[in-house]
């Protein structure tokens, strides 16, 4: 049986993304979509990929009927402030933004300067990163989205996590401008952006309490560098193990975590082009690409993950999360390949 | 060595995978990991065991 899924703020990348996934899914049908400012508009004024795909227009938040599932792609903030609103909209409820990834309020205020609006929903929230929490989503009524940067590092790490084995870790990560959103500003225009490599978080950058509270204590350092792309997250972890591995260890310890997950693969290849992951040909997938090398003078692990931030990074990841909310198959709508060559 | 019911296969020297032959293998015969994409050359057929071949560098602008 499939379920109607309704959009709240479908006017913004993810949002676009969203509807091209949901339109596309074997089990969902898009029932109403949502922007304050195209009210009336059709989908493919703000999504052109989308133009004779479906024929919907943008409606205001108002309007929302009742639905199967909501998904809030909203700026920050407004989730939170409306939460209960939505929550009685739907039997379901996937929240792209960062209003309810964290589970200690504490932890908001800290990382985002302000108290969280509904603190007491943060924990009914599940975090929405099925590589981590697939069992409690399964069935879950409220999922958070994921940190784009978040993903990349909490895919590039947990192997190592979860075996204890990190003593202290510093991912650097290239993005692309998409991260940025639809709103353009002073530092997107054009002739400012063009060409540059400007790192933008070189600490401090918001995605790392998601880290840290799903991976557990051990010394974090995140760097985030906005590079010419306008899809696409490269994390470069380097890792200060607790111990020597050899790097036959990391494969096996890698091999053994990802083995069934249906959207992370090892990359690491001694032949070919792409001997590591390139988001360059994760561009609208639902993949996570992970590699590593063990610089065996130092000790040091070089782990290096990929992913399309709008995709495993927001959208995809969060129609996976309502596959498992749903009880259907994982991958399905997922299951685009990408394009070579792009 | 495993030899399976229908399945010649040994652990990839280079990240432990595990290589699969889908025929008897030769001696000499080069042959690639399905995991890490190494060439592998085998050296014996009985027992089985392969090394890690030979192979030409790109130097990637270094």
């Amino acid at each position: 049986m499939s379920v109607r899924c309704s959009i709240i703020g479908a006017s913004g990348y993810t949002g676009g993304e969203l509807i091209r996934l949901l339109l596309d899914h074997p089990l969902a049908e898009v029932a109403q979509v949502t922007s304050r400012r195209q009210v009336g508009a059709f989908v493919h004024t703000s999504h052109p990929n989308l133009r004779g795909r479906t024929k919907l227009q943008f409606v205001s938040p108002d309007q929302v009927e009742k639905c199967d599932v909501l998904f809030l792609c909203l700026p920050h903030g407004e989730a939170s402030r409306s939460i209960e609103k939505y929550a009685g909209l739907a039997e379901r409820v996937v929240d792209l933004s960062a209003d309810f990834r964290l589970r200690d309020a504490a932890a908001y205020r800290r990382w985002y300067a302000e108290d969280h609006a509904a603190s007491a929903w943060l924990d009914r929230f599940v975090y929405g990163l099925p590589e981590l929490q697939r069992e409690r989503l399964r069935g879950a009524r409220l999922a958070s989205g994921v940190g784009c940067n978040a993903t990349a590092v909490n895919l590039a790490l947990l192997p190592l996590a979860r075996a204890g084995l990190i003593r202290s870790a510093v991912a650097d990560l290239k993005v692309g401008s998409s991260e940025a959103g639809a709103e353009p500003s002073a530092t997107s225009h054009h002739p400012e952006k063009s060409g540059t490599v400007r790192t933008f978080a070189p600490a401090g950058h918001r995605h790392q309490a998601e880290v840290a509270q799903e991976l557990g204590a051990f010394e974090l350092h995140m760097s985030v560098t906005s590079v010419e792309l306008v899809r696409g997250v490269l994390c470069t972890a380097h890792v200060f193990p607790t111990r020597a591995m050899t790097e036959k260890e990391v494969w096996s310890l890698y091999r053994e975590a990802y083995r069934g997950e249906p959207f992370v693969r090892i990359v690491k290849d001694k032949s070919g082009i792409h001997r590591y992951p390139e988001p360059k040909i994760l561009g609208g997938t639902n993949w996570c690409d992970v590699g590593f090398e063990v610089d065996e003078a130092t000790g040091r692990i070089v782990v290096i993950s990929a992913i399309d931030n709008l995709m495993k990074g927001a959208a995809g990841s969060a129609v996976q999360c309502m596959n498992l909310m749903c009880g259907f198959e994982e991958r399905a709508g997922l299951g685009f390949a990408g394009l070579h060559p792009y | 060595m495993d030899t399976g019911t229908y399945t010649i296969a040994c652990e990839c020297p280079e990240c432990g995978g595990r290589v699969e032959f889908a025929r008897a293998p030769l001696n000499g015969e080069v042959v690639r990991c399905a995991e890490c994409a190494v060439e592998l050359e085998v050296t014996s057929t009985q027992p089985l065991s392969v090394v890690l071949a030979p192979e030409v560098e790109e130097d990637w602008g270094e």
